[in-house]
């Protein structure tokens, strides 16, 4: 069979738009994620959804739902454990090794099958059903707007928290909507995709475009194209194979992008510094200010004032 | 100077038993340039801090804009001690400026050009026009905190409070940072609090200053605090104050 064959069957279509609503949703997140340095954050929630799928399974004989309540708890738990930037990772480390106990010993009670359950660790992206592609559509959806609307203060209180709070942006508030936002997301692509599946596209494309981007924006852009480009290629390169799973050859596209972005990196980025510089260095003489050139770096000698106007350049800022 | 942005009432601040300064009393005026000079932990930083609404007095009251501190944050600009970002962030010098201007702000913003403008006009103040497109981590310390500072003017606000701009920052950017935060008190009318340790790049600008120490503060023009017997009374041991071709040394005591 060729891929175009495959590709006319249901069940390789469902897996194909499921791996890149999933690819889209972590690599708008991802970049957020590498900016907090949040990676072990993503990997927790990525196993924890076990816990919670197995809570789900005991409690209401429903998977999916005790994954998404259990991500919130997670979450909610991090938070809470987390006062200081700093000991957020042994705040995520505690919450992980205590969830996963907890999540091993309610399996033990459920006397069903459990695969529901145990997918999550592995998932299986040729088992998708529609409901799931609906479900996986809606979280998209919802994760894409609320990123749409929280990213300027989002990503001010992530580089840089003091000012950012100072300037009276409720950055606790905006953390942990990132982080339920984090979980949720993670949580969810899990359940279909499996947890190789999605640190291998949360993590690994935004810290990609991050070796390759300078800007807010670049950096976004390349994060969801790379993940999209590993997520569906890795799965069409699974079906022309036809034995190895898909979860490795996404996660192997995405650390060879990883990789290549890792030898480009630094090149690119110091070049885009050294032409600005280029160019600048005729525009911009070494006294940028005009008039307070007059005071020399010597040092002031007595009140001394810029001549005329009586301030330094600049004029163009502090009308208006 | 009509009116005052910043109105200090018998506050005082301490922690346990340790008096940082107290029963300070004192207005700072629209466009006034306030240096608070002082020791190491003499409760420079937890000034600001209170400024911003991050700290509360012990004792005293204190208002900013006739308010509480940290009602009217929008309109307060600080630029923080420095702390080097991480140099893998994906933020330009230009994004973090913006910030100053609409970081706090919801949604989808399109670039406009008047916005744009602003944001070229201060870059070039501050001298940054060269590495503003450069990622914010390959930035040397000195041009980050050029960044900073233009970020905070860019929001042209009615109090600007910086805690130590001048570190890390050659002689003549020096004198440009603080030329360009006398240019914005004066045409906009901000109230500047700058917190230092570089007395002389601050002397020719400065209307008055705080000088903490020992628990004590003395506050006036700098030709009234910074003499021999000010500052010898303030340490309570003999510190000399040198005056040499208008710089100004201070000897006997940190500064």
């Amino acid at each position: 069979m060729s891929i175009g064959d495959y590709l006319a069957l249901p069940f390789a279509q469902h897996a194909l738009i499921a791996s890149t609503l999933v690819a889209v949703t972590c690599g708008l997140v991802g970049p957020f994620v590498t900016c907090r340095n949040m990676a072990f954050a993503v990997h927790a929630s990525a196993e924890l959804a076990f816990t919670g799928a197995a809570a789900g399974l005991l409690v209401a004989g429903n998977a999916v739902g005790g994954a998404l309540a259990g991500a919130i708890v997670v979450a909610a738990l991090i938070a809470v454990l987390t006062t200081r930037r700093r000991e957020r990772d042994s705040a995520i480390g505690v919450v992980l090794a205590a969830g996963l106990a907890l999540g091993v010993l309610l399996l033990g009670y459920y006397h069903g099958f459990a695969t529901e359950a145990t997918n999550i660790l592995f998932g299986d992206i040729f088992g998708v059903s529609t409901g799931q592609i609906v479900l996986l559509a809606v979280i998209a959806a919802a994760a894409t707007a609320i990123l749409t609307v929280i990213h300027r203060p989002l990503l001010f209180a992530s580089v840089d928290p003091e000012v950012a709070a100072a300037r009276g942006l409720a950055t606790g508030l905006l953390g942990l909507t990132f982080l339920v936002l984090l979980a949720f997301t993670v949580t969810e692509a899990a359940q279909v995709v499996g947890t190789l599946l999605v640190l291998s596209l949360a993590i690994t494309p935004a810290a990609s475009a991050q070796r390759l981007a300078a800007g807010p924006l670049a950096m976004a852009g390349l994060s969801v194209a790379f993940a999209v480009l590993a997520a569906d290629g890795g799965l069409i390169l699974s079906l022309q194979s036809g034995t190895v799973k898909p979860s490795v050859l996404v996660a192997s596209i995405s650390f060879a992008l990883y990789l290549g972005a890792r030898l480009a990196g630094p090149g690119l980025r110091r070049r885009h510094r050294a032409r600005r510089v280029g160019v600048a260095g005729v525009a911009d003489p070494a006294c940028p200010v005009g008039p307070a050139c007059s005071v020399g770096p010597a040092g002031p000698v007595g009140p001394v004032r810029p001549a005329g106007s009586g301030r330094p350049g600049g004029s163009a800022t502090m009308d208006t | 100077m009509t009116d005052s942005v910043v109105r200090f009432d018998r506050a005082g601040l301490r922690f346990g038993d340790r008096v940082l300064w107290e029963d300070l009393t004192t207005t700072v005026g629209r466009g006034e340039f306030l240096a608070v000079l002082g020791p190491n932990g003499a409760g420079k930083t937890t000034l600001l801090k209170v400024l911003l609404g991050a700290e509360a007095l012990s004792s005293g009251t204190v208002t900013v804009g006739g308010q509480p501190p940290g009602r009217a944050r929008r309109r307060v600009g600080y630029v923080p001690q420095q702390r080097a970002f991480d140099p893998d962030l994906p933020i330009r010098g230009r994004d973090l400026v913006r910030f100053g201007l609409d970081g706090h702000r919801w949604g989808v913003s399109l670039p406009g050009r008047a916005a744009q403008r602003r944001v070229d006009a201060v870059l070039a103040a501050v001298g940054a026009t060269g590495f503003a497109d450069a990622p914010i981590g390959s930035c040397s310390g000195g041009e980050q905190q050029r960044l900073r500072i233009a970020q905070a003017l860019l929001a042209q606000p009615d109090l600007l409070l910086c805690d130590e701009p001048l570190l890390s920052l050659d002689p003549g950017h020096q004198q440009v940072v603080t030329a360009l935060v006398d240019g914005c008190r004066r045409e906009v009318g901000t109230a500047v609090v700058f917190v230092t340790h570089e007395i002389n790049p601050v002397l020719p600008y400065v209307d008055r200053i705080l000088y903490l120490a020992g628990g004590g503060w003395r506050l006036g023009t700098p030709s009234e605090v910074l003499t021999t017997a000010t500052l010898s009374d303030l340490y309570g041991s003999r510190v000399e104050v040198f005056r040499v071709e208008n710089r100004v040394v201070v000897a006997g005591a940190e500064i």
